[in-house]
C-alpha cells in the first residue's frame, strides 16, 4: 500500500546515491518537484533514465547529480538544445556523463518489457545507421519466420517517479491526458513514487485515464504545481515561455547555478519554488 | 526576410503542405512539419490525419503547439494512446502513410544525422539525437524531409548516420525541392527568387539537376492567409 508522505521524506527514503532512477512523463506531467527535491538532497552518481531528458534532467545533470543518462531524445522541445546536457557531454562539466542512447521506439519497447517482467523488448528497429554500434541492442531471429528483429534490454530502475493529477486517501493514483510511459515506468521499477496535484476522497473515472492501484506504489506525495514548467492536464497549461527562457538561463554556467541556488536550493518545497518564480517575475 | 511578399519559411511550409493528400495519415514533428501539416488540413486536405509521437491520434489543434505533447493536441485528438502503443501498434503496425523528418545533416541518399557534429565519443556539438526518426524513416512509405539548404547541412559525408534514406521521397528546403532520381537526390524545383545555381552552391556535394527542373508556384493568397492564421501557442 502506498503511504502518503511529504515529498522530502519520500525522496530520502526511496532514492539513494548511486541508484538507477527514472523520472518519466512524455512532455506532460513531468515530475519537476521530485527532480528539485533530488537536487536539494544532493543525490550523486545517479543513472538517470528518461526518454526525453527535458529541463528536469538538464537541471540534474547541470548540478552534477548524474554519472549516466539513458535516453532517446535530448532537446528542449520546440526550442533547441539542452545546454547543461551538452556541456556535460562536450566538456565533462560539472562531471563527465556516460550516455546510453536509444530510439524512441526502442526505449518504449524496453519500458514495456520492464513492466512485463521480460528480459528484453522486441521490435522492428535499429536497422542500419550508426546507432546500433553505440548502444545496447542485439539482433535476434524470429523463431517462427526467421525475420531479423532487434532486442533491447528491459528497463528495471531502482526507483520510478511520475507525477499525476490525483490520488485518493488510500494512495490509488489516476492520471489522464497524454499518458506517455508512466504506467510502464511505475510497473518496471522496484520502488515507485508518485507526486500528485491533489488528494481527493474519490477518483472519478476519466476517459483514457491510467489508474495505478495503491499496492503498486510505495509513496504518494502531494505537490501541487509539481510538473511546472511542464503541465497537468485540467490543472494548468504548459509554461511555454519558461521553456524558451530556459534556453538563456541554461546557456551560461554561472547563470544556471544562480537560478538553481535561488529557486531550488533556496526553497524548501514546490510552494516556495512557485513563490520564488513569481517574485522574480514581479521584479522583471 | 521578405521575398516577393512571403518568407523562405512560408515557401517551405506551403511547398510541403501541397504534397499532403486529403485523407493521408501523417506522423508530424514539431516546427515546420507541424506548420505544413496543419496548413494542409486548413486548405486542400481537411481529412489529413495528424499523429504526434506523444500518442495524440487525429489531433486538430487550433493553435500550433510548441511541443509534441501540448495539451491542445490531447484535447482535440480522436484518440490518445500511450507512447509504447503509438510506436508499436500505429507506426510499426504500418498504419501511417507519411512522415516528416528534420535533421542537422543530409547526404545525397537522404540519410540523416540528428545525433552529433564531430565524433560520437567527443562531439563538437551534441545534438538532441534520433528520437523517433530511426524507426519512422523505415516505418512509413513516404518520408518528407524539411531542412534549410546550406553546405553545412547538405554534406558529402554525414558525421553520424541517425536514420536511413531508403523511403525519403521529397526533400523540401528554403531554396527548392529535391527528389531521388536514379538513387540520388536531384533538384527538381527551385523556389521563386532562387536560381538553380543558388541551390547547387548551397549543396556540399555535386548536386544533380533534373532536366525538367521547374520553378515552384508561389504561395497563393489563400495559402498565405491560412498559414498566417496559424499561430504558435504561447507566442505573441
Amino acid at each position: 500500500m502506498a503511504r502518503v508522505l511529504p515529498l522530502s521524506e519520500a525522496v530520502a527514503e526511496l532514492v539513494h546515491d548511486g541508484g538507477v532512477v527514472a523520472l518519466e512523463g512524455f512532455t506532460h506531467l513531468i515530475p519537476h518537484a521530485a527532480g528539485h527535491e533530488l537536487i536539494r538532497q544532493q543525490r550523486r552518481d545517479l543513472t538517470l533514465i528518461r526518454m526525453t531528458p527535458d529541463l528536469v534532467y538538464d537541471q540534474l545533470i547541470g548540478v552534477g547529480a548524474a554519472r549516466k543518462l539513458v535516453f532517446s531524445w535530448g532537446g528542449n522541445p520546440g526550442v533547441g538544445s539542452l545546454h547543461r546536457l551538452r556541456d556535460a557531454v562536450e566538456h565533462g562539466w560539472p562531471v563527465p556523463l556516460e550516455l546510453e542512447e536509444h530510439s524512441h521506439a526502442g526505449m518504449a519497447a524496453a519500458w514495456a518489457a520492464g513492466a512485463a517482467n521480460l528480459p528484453f523488448g522486441v521490435l522492428r528497429g535499429y536497422r542500419g545507421g550508426d546507432l546500433p554500434a553505440r548502444t545496447r541492442v542485439a539482433k535476434i531471429a524470429c523463431p517462427f519466420t526467421g525475420e531479423e528483429l532487434a532486442a533491447v534490454p528491459a528497463l528495471r530502475p531502482d526507483v520510478g517517479i511520475v507525477h499525476a493529477q490525483q490520488a485518493d486517501r488510500e494512495g490509488n493514483v489516476q492520471l489522464w491526458g497524454i499518458t506517455g510511459v508512466q504506467k510502464e515506468a511505475v510497473l518496471a521499477s522496484k520502488r515507485a513514487l508518485v507526486t500528485v496535484e491533489e488528494v481527493v476522497d474519490r477518483l472519478e473515472p476519466r476517459p483514457g485515464a491510467v489508474v495505478l492501484p495503491s499496492w503498486v506504489v510505495d509513496a504518494v506525495s502531494v505537490a501541487p504545481f509539481g510538473a511546472h514548467p511542464s503541465y497537468a492536464h485540467g490543472y494548468y497549461e504548459r509554461d511555454n515561455d519558461f521553456y524558451v527562457a530556459w534556453d538563456e538561463i541554461s546557456r551560461d554556467r554561472d547563470r544556471f547555478e544562480d537560478w538553481i541556488a535561488r529557486h531550488v536550493r533556496g526553497t524548501a518545497d514546490v510552494s516556495e519554488y512557485r513563490a520564488s518564480l513569481a517574485a522574480e517575475a514581479a521584479l522583471a | 526576410m521578405s521575398l516577393n511578399g512571403f518568407t523562405a519559411d512560408e515557401m517551405m511550409a506551403v511547398a510541403a503542405a501541397r504534397r499532403l493528400r486529403d485523407g493521408t495519415v501523417c506522423f508530424v514533428g514539431i516546427g515546420l512539419p507541424s506548420l505544413a501539416a496543419n496548413l494542409a488540413r486548413r486548405t486542400h486536405a481537411p481529412g489529413c490525419v495528424l499523429i504526434y509521437e506523444s500518442g495524440t491520434i487525429g489531433a486538430k489543434p487550433d493553435e500550433l503547439p510548441l511541443s509534441i505533447g501540448d495539451g491542445e493536441l490531447a484535447e482535440t485528438a480522436d484518440a490518445v494512446v500511450s507512447v509504447p502503443e503509438v510506436f508499436a501498434y500505429w507506426l510499426q503496425g504500418r498504419r501511417i502513410d507519411v512522415s516528416f523528418l528534420g535533421a542537422a545533416q543530409i547526404d545525397r541518399y537522404g540519410n540523416l544525422n540528428s545525433t552529433v557534429i564531430g565524433s560520437y565519443e567527443a562531439p563538437a556539438v551534441r545534438l538532441p539525437g534520433g528520437g523517433g526518426a530511426p524507426e519512422i524513416a523505415l516505418g512509413v512509405d513516404e518520408v518528407f524531409v524539411m531542412l534549410r539548404h546550406t553546405p553545412r547541412a547538405f554534406v558529402e559525408r554525414l558525421d553520424f548516420e541517425t536514420s536511413l534514406g531508403d523511403n525519403v521521397r521529397t526533400v523540401i528546403t528554403d531554396l527548392g525541392v529535391l527528389e531521388p532520381r536514379d538513387g540520388e537526390l536531384t533538384l527538381v524545383a527551385h523556389h521563386p527568387g532562387v536560381t538553380v545555381a543558388d541551390a547547387v552552391a548551397a549543396t556540399g556535394w555535386d548536386l544533380k539537376v533534373a532536366d525538367d527542373v521547374r520553378e515552384t508556384e508561389a504561395p497563393t493568397d489563400a495559402e498565405l492567409t491560412a498559414l498566417r492564421g496559424l499561430r504558435t501557442k504561447g507566442s505573441d
